[in-house]
């Protein structure tokens, strides 16, 4: 999967999203146990503005010195028996690991969750050469067996289907028999993937975080996927972000600590594990090969202009969370495998406006995102500068917006047509007024009123009421 | 081992961070913000074994207190609780300093790992019912033990089996993750191949966001503090 998941314009996957019920109260509901979860665990630090203050300095340091950073990074992995290719674009990326998976002659190949191989559209260039590709985290693995269903959340990817439904796709695609319990399907999963680790030839994780200091990569899961990933196959491949690493342990430990308490509102999840290149002599499990794929993919040209906060990111999905614009619309309706604030702002940076010019749109910009930020990314301000790019550099608004715009610079130009329109206004809107709100509403307030009433226009104008109140007339 | 574009990568950073050439020198650190030492701070070691075995009930993990002489005792309950059957664990000093090596080589199934059988280890892992392994450094907040795997200790004794088992010396428990890392830097010579930090069993909550407790690792663990090691 790329990137980009789906070709549909905005405003129709808005709309199919808008009346998927069920997604909307995963949604709902996903997001409210999940923010008071981080909040609780957040909170139990006694200090977190401290934490967050010190999470945006480490990040800030490492993007000011990235180029150092990396050459540490590269030295140490390569002292550790690791190969490190360093990849500008996504063909780079891929083609680099389609030739590894060639000269190994793989057939299957397991991987953990990773934001970055689906970016590279990493699965679709190994099915071409003939590999099975299959993803081992529970959720990915749901949608990937469910003919490639995106995923709707950075964090939790198949949040918007049913336990009936996952029941569904297990019955269709891996013999599954037993009842739509949660435990029951998880079990199922639990003993099919686990021959699957056992007969890989390649392992690929993701990396949350890569240490320079000593050439190490920390993975952190809760299922226990990534180190099985990791510890079976013979070869190994890593591919991260060229943004997501920290000077030393130390570091390593603070960032770790602040995603899982608000991605998930765990102190540390089940598993953070830290591999340093490929397995020393004699060990039995472990890679016997270790290659780190470091990809840039349009990271650089965010780094040293207005967006380079973004690169700060840790991937946590609290903004995600906190976001309520994501939980009427949720993350299909993005059309990135970014979704939610992160998405809007990071998706046009990476994808280009062409495809994302409205994401800087689907925000109230009300802040919620960047207060929960452990990294204090000022994401709602750079939702407003996209709008600003979009706006003068690109000279384009979107349609709804320069329609509006116009329509509200004819109606308030001249004093006669706004006295016009606005004594008209109830008259023109009768035939849609049922029990003083408006239903089905022409035009522009179609989008509004399918999901919700609208007010019908006063038949009085505020300026006549004025008038009447100001001659002593009934002030009601 | 090869390093390829790394030349051509690196520029172009350097150019978008306003440089010539990329940095060669490392950079100065000096934080303004050190919050992770405050926490636990000036906590006895009697404390952090109550946090540890209050944590163990967020993290869906028994936990026993002994001393060393009843190790073998605990763990035998512990077995029966799990249903017997065969046992894989790591091959270190530690349990002959407990002295429970006997009392694990007399258990009717059991299996030290021996890095001269190669995938023959992975094999019973992949049977075994239980695997047993040290906590190398545990931390109280999170109710955590680091691993640091090698030819004796394979990586997949804690993953591969269905229930876990993880003997925890008091000696071993420091306040959080913080110790821990610092203990790792101050390592004098190349770190392990592989760290685990593990908290609990595996679990997922990606169906309709309920917790399921064991996915792809162990479906129960327990951890054994022993006091006076």
């Amino acid at each position: 999967m790329a990137m980009k998941i789906s070709n549909d314009k905005f405003t129709d996957r808005l709309e199919t999203n808008l009346k998927n019920d069920f997604m909307r109260n995963a949604v709902a509901s996903a997001q409210e146990r999940l923010q008071s979860r981080r909040s609780l665990a957040a909170e139990s630090l006694g200090n977190w503005e401290e934490w967050r203050n010190h999470g945006e300095e480490i990040r800030q340091h490492v993007l000011q010195n990235l180029d150092y950073y990396l050459y540490e990074l590269s030295e140490n992995v390569s002292k550790r028996g690791g190969h490190v290719f360093f990849a500008q674009t996504a063909e780079e990326a891929s083609n680099y690991i389609v030739s590894i998976a060639k000269q190994k002659e793989a057939k299957k190949i397991v991987k953990s969750k990773s934001m970055v191989t689906e970016e590279i559209n990493l699965n679709q260039h190994l099915d071409e050469i003939g590999c099975s590709v299959v993803e081992t985290d529970l959720g990915e693995y749901i949608l990937q067996l469910d003919d490639h269903d995106p995923p709707s959340h950075i964090v939790a990817p198949a949040l918007h289907k049913n336990k009936d439904q996952i029941r569904e796709v297990f019955a269709d695609k891996i013999e599954y028999t037993n009842t739509s319990k949660p435990e029951e399907l998880a079990l199922h999963a639990r003993k099919v993937l686990r021959e699957e680790f056992l007969s890989a030839d390649i392992g690929i994780t993701g990396c949350n975080f890569a240490v320079a200091e000593t050439g190490s990569i920390c993975l952190v899961t809760n299922e226990g996927n990534a180190d099985l990933v990791s510890a079976l196959p013979k070869t190994q491949i890593t591919v991260m972000g060229m943004e997501r690493l920290v000077p030393t342990f130390e570091e390593m430990e603070v960032l770790v600590s602040m995603l899982t308490r608000s991605a998930v509102g765990q102190k540390l999840t089940s598993y953070i594990t830290v591999l340093t290149g490929a397995k020393q002599p004699f060990e039995v499990d472990g890679p016997e090969e270790f290659h780190l794929v470091i990809v840039d993919n349009g990271r650089s040209s965010i780094l040293g202009g207005e967006f380079q906060s973004i690169l700060q990111c840790i991937r946590c999905a609290a903004c995600v969370n906190a976001c309520p614009v994501y939980r009427h619309i949720g993350g299909h309706a993005y059309g990135s495998i970014y979704s939610g604030p992160i998405g809007a702002v990071l998706s046009p940076l990476l994808g280009g406006y062409d495809d994302y010019k409205e994401l800087p749109y689907a925000s109230t910009l009300c802040g919620a995102c960047t207060e929960v930020c452990p990294v204090k990314i000022p994401l709602h301000q750079l939702l407003h500068k996209h709008r600003e790019v979009i706006v003068e550099k690109e000279g384009r608004a979107p349609l709804s917006e320069t329609a509006l715009m116009q329509a509200f610079g004819f109606g308030t130009g001249s004093s006669t047509v706004y006295k016009l329109g606005s004594k008209v206004a109830s008259t023109v809107m009768k035939p849609f007024v049922n029990e003083e709100k408006i239903k089905k509403g022409p035009g522009p307030l179609k989008n509004w009123t399918e999901i919700r009433d609208f007010p019908s226009p006063e038949k009085e104008r505020f300026r006549d009421w004025f008038e009447k109140r100001n001659k002593g007339g009934n002030p009601s | 081992m090869t390093i390829q574009n790394r030349d051509s990568f690196l520029q172009t950073i350097s150019e978008k961070l306003g440089r010539t050439a990329p940095l060669t020198k490392k950079p100065e650190i000096r934080w303004n913000h050190l919050p992770q030492h405050e926490v636990l701070k000036n906590t006895s070691k009697d404390e952090l074994v109550q946090i540890l075995i209050e944590q163990c009930q967020n993290i869906h993990t028994s936990v026993h207190l002994c001393d060393s002489a009843s190790l073998a005792e605990t763990l035998k309950i512990i077995f029966d609780q799990y249903g017997n059957g065969s046992i894989i664990y790591t091959d270190d000093n530690r349990f002959s300093e407990l002295r429970i090596d006997s009392f694990l080589q007399s258990q009717p199934e059991s299996f030290k790992w021996q890095p001269e059988l190669l995938e023959q280890n992975i094999t019973i892992a992949d049977q075994a019912n239980i695997g047993i392994v040290i906590s190398d450094v545990t931390l109280a907040e999170s109710g955590t033990i680091m691993l640091q795997t090698n030819e004796k200790k394979g990586r997949v004794i804690s993953f591969l089996p269905t229930n876990s088992i993880a003997i925890v010396p008091k000696s071993s428990i420091v306040p959080r993750f913080t110790q821990a890392a610092q203990f790792l830097r101050s390592i004098d010579g190349p770190v392990s191949s592989c760290i685990n930090f593990i908290t609990g069993p595996s679990n997922s909550a990606d169906i309709e966001m309920n917790l399921v407790v064991g996915v792809h690792g162990p479906v129960q663990m327990t951890y054994v503090i022993v006091e006076d090691y």
